[in-house]
């Protein structure tokens, strides 16, 4: 790993610095360092940074961390606050117009994902009683008219274009006209991807919005942008004055504190996030999951929802049933963990989670692949070597009963009984922990992550 | 207009930007002191030069300042144009071009970087030599992805092999390839989906593509070619790391410099990779392609 995670580094300064007894201002400046270099990795710019620093410093002074048992963990949670409090609360609405059609226009640099968020939008709008109608208004970019065609036809969605040669303000004119007469409700227009800087086509841009008066203005942009990120933003809001982001590539490993810098400069809100190439892959924005995800502090709530989606629903149901009642056997066993097994490595999954670093190293050598553990794959032997009434009741798994199992799965006699002691704790655990009412489950756990327990 | 001048003038913004930042430093300073060497590290991030790299460079100064190499302000700039021509050109090497038969590109790199755009100048590029070109429409995914490659290819007056929207790319590759061989044509250049070096299935099929031109022609790819977007943050290094992996590249093209993002991120992933840059794209014409000259990079990034 080339980048440790910012919680780690901090970690690591504050263990440094304890060594010499008091800290100093001057060691939270070592702390702000950190910090800095965290949010300057992730792509914030760094004129952002600069006064998110001086804001976090403040803040982390007057809370008087250097007093507190685990300054790190002080600092990174002010840092966390902050950094989701600039990000803004949570909009993925649209302005959606008292009389319709409500008009979309969606803006930004060439490539970053301005068609196919066009008809992620439409997905989401039709899905929701819409009527929408897309307009084709890129007449620059080789086949652009072709491809939202071809997205339009996918979606079941109609698209407006004109003859080649139009020019794009009178497509979006003529547009608006078509959707009255074909009770579109929606309009968005695709326009052709541009530099900030061109002022030809900025102006371009401004006659459109002038002429058909958009009720949402949304600025497209790619979330592996660097630097750059505040001038295109900056220019395109002093220009157009945005009403929301969309933030795009999202499925990739990008640190995205392009969101970060946009954010600060326009003030818009970030309404939604592009997580795919397919058409339904348009998400809400959050905040903090953005925070964690610029911080690197791993994203715990991304790991309950991949927990989730992996999770069958029913089983689930089917073992909170069984736990309620007690009656949890080695078949449910089995059963959550293969479950776990789609969840994939380990070390995957140790990842997503906060402050994992350290423990990741402490296991060293322990075999990270759940789909190919050899621990799993003999638990997983045993089991299938019982026969079913075994399963349902383990207590009538008596000594000759252990021997055939152990033959049966290529295992020894210890290794049942290491198992059926271990699987007689979990039962025990598992009953106190969906507590007397049975019914709530986990304090503090969303649904399905609530039967979520790893058997080792 | 020439070459260099092209080049000036599409890197004016990030010239003048850079260099009155620079002036100010040198006005604002008498003697270089930390706050000094504070600043020039912001321009450095703020090039998108990234933490690490820029780290690096503030060593190599800070060493200069030791070695007496630089002794005021003033010096600064001259002495990391040096350093990061250095950088750029170390280990350069020149277009690979087949021994025998087709020479081949493939082209590779994330969504709307500029890959297409990049082939089609690049055609018209190898057209003007008098060289023979056939295009490959690789990219069966992304909707009128052909249609934008064969408009592309009309320009140019290139031949575009394609198969219909959903094939197997790395069928339309093979027969790209037996048509380039069969046409006795110079030079074949594949066009790819974009995709995102994150996703594994996607990063296989990339290496079925490669795998497929290699059987066919050993040699070849003679180069592979990934298309990084100068907005790109420091992302590009993951995508590079990655990339490789699936299809060895061979270098890069560095696109969209006409806008004010500064690219300096290839400075990073020559130096922590080893990849050169081969091209930059300045524009979305069919001539906006210049080959990328470490020297005058540099020299341009802080030139007057
Ligand atoms: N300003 C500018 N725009 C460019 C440059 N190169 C490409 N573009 C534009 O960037 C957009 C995307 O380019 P494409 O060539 O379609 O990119 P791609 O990588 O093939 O995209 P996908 O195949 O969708 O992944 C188009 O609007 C191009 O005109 C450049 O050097 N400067
Ligand atoms: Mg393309």
């Amino acid at each position: 790993m080339i980048f440790e995670s910012l919680a780690e580094k901090l970690q690591n300064t504050f263990k440094k610095l304890r060594g010499h007894g008091r800290l100093s201002a001057e060691d939270v400046n070592a702390a702000m360092r950190d910090i800095r270099m965290a949010l300057l990795e992730a792509d914030v710019n760094f004129k952002v940074v600069k006064s998110f620093v001086a804001k976090i410093k403040e803040r982390a002074i007057g809370a008087n961390i250097l007093e507190s048992l685990t300054p790190a963990q002080a600092v990174i949670k002010i840092v966390n606050e902050e950094l989701t409090e600039l990000m803004g609360g949570t909009v993925s609405r649209i302005n959606i117009a008292a009389n319709p059609p409500t008009i979309i226009m969606m803006v930004g640099l060439q490539g970053a994902g301005k068609t196919t968020s066009v008809g992620k939008l439409g997905t989401m709008l039709k899905k929701q009683g819409k009527h929408p109608l897309f307009v084709a208004a890129d007449v620059y970019r080789p086949a652009a008219v072709k491809q939202l065609q071809v997205i339009g036809k996918q979606l079941d969605i109609p698209v407006f274009s004109m003859a080649e040669g139009s020019n794009p303000v009178t497509i979006a004119e003529k547009s608006l006209e078509h959707a009255h007469s074909h009770a579109n409700d929606v309009v968005i227009i695709d326009t052709a991807g541009r530099l900030h800087i061109n002022e030809e086509l900025m102006q371009e841009l401004k006659f459109i919005k002038d002429n058909v008066h958009p009720h949402e203005i949304l600025l497209v942009v790619d979330a592996m942008t660097g630097q750059d990120a505040v001038n295109v933003a900056e220019s395109f809001n002093a220009d157009l004055g945005l009403d929301g982001v969309v933030l795009t590539k999202m499925d990739g490993d990008a640190r995205g504190g392009a969101a970060l810098s946009v954010k600060a400069v326009t003030g818009c809100p970030i309404k939604f996030v592009g997580t795919g190439e397919k058409l339904d892959a348009l998400e809400p924005f959050y905040p903090d999951r953005m925070a964690s995800r610029i911080l690197d502090m791993g994203d715990v709530l991304s790991l309950i929802e991949k927990a989730q989606e992996t999770f069958d629903a029913d089983e689930a149901k089917k073992m909170e049933k069984a736990l309620r009642k007690n009656q949890f056997t080695l078949d449910d066993f089995l059963n959550q963990m293969q479950q776990v097994k789609k969840l994939g490595s380990l070390d995957k999954i140790l990842g997503m989670l906060p402050g994992m670093g350290g423990l990741k190293k402490k296991l060293g050598d322990v075999d990270m692949d759940l789909k190919n553990n050899k621990e799993l794959a003999h638990i997983e032997a045993i089991i299938k070597a019982m026969t079913p009434a075994e399963r349902s009741n383990t207590n009538i798994i008596n000594g000759s009963r252990r021997k055939r199992i152990a033959a049966g799965s290529g295992t020894r006699v210890q290794d049942i009984n290491k198992l059926l002691k271990q699987f007689a704790e979990m039962k025990k655990m598992m009953k106190k922990m969906t507590g007397a009412k049975g019914k709530k489950g986990l304090k503090g756990f969303p649904k399905g992550m609530q039967n979520m327990k790893f058997p080792f | 207009m020439g070459f260099f001048n092209k080049l000036k003038s599409s890197l004016t913004k990030t010239r003048k930007s850079f260099t009155e930042k620079i002036e100010q430093l040198v006005i604002g300073y008498a003697d270089i002191n930390e706050e000094c060497l504070d600043e020039l590290e912001e321009i450095l991030i703020s090039a998108d030069v990234g933490v690490h790299t820029t780290m690096k460079l503030m060593d190599d100064v800070r060493a200069g300042i030791k070695k007496k190499e630089i002794n005021s302000p003033q010096d600064l700039q001259p002495f990391l144009i040096k350093r990061i021509g250095e950088i750029l050109s170390t280990g350069e090497d020149k277009a690979c071009i087949a021994q025998t038969g087709p020479t081949v590109l493939l082209v590779i790199g994330v969504n709307g970087v500029g890959k297409t755009t990049t082939i089609g100048k690049l055609a018209k590029y190898y057209k003007n030599k008098n060289k023979s070109v056939i295009l490959a429409a690789a990219d069966t995914f992304r909707a009128a992805a052909i249609d934008q490659l064969q408009i592309w290819g009309n320009r140019a007056n290139a031949d575009v092999i394609a198969h219909t929207e959903g094939a197997d790319p790395a069928a339309v590759v093979f027969d790209a390839l037996k048509a380039a061989i069969s046409r006795k044509a110079d030079i074949l250049i594949i066009d790819t989906a974009g995709r995102l070096h994150t996703k594994a299935n996607l990063m296989d099929e990339l290496n079925k593509i490669y795998r497929v031109i290699k059987r066919e022609i050993p040699d070849a790819p003679h180069e592979t070619l990934l298309i990084l977007d100068a907005t790109t943050g420091q992302n590009a290094i993951h995508q590079a790391e990655l990339f490789t992996k699936a299809a060895p590249i061979s270098g890069v093209i560095l696109t969209k410099l006409d806008g004010t993002a500064k690219g300096g991120v290839v400075i990073g992933i020559k130096e922590q990779l080893a990849m050169p840059v081969k091209w930059i794209g300045v524009g979305e014409g069919e001539d906006d392609l210049q080959p990328f000259d470490a020297e005058d990079f540099a020299t341009a990034l802080f030139e007057k």
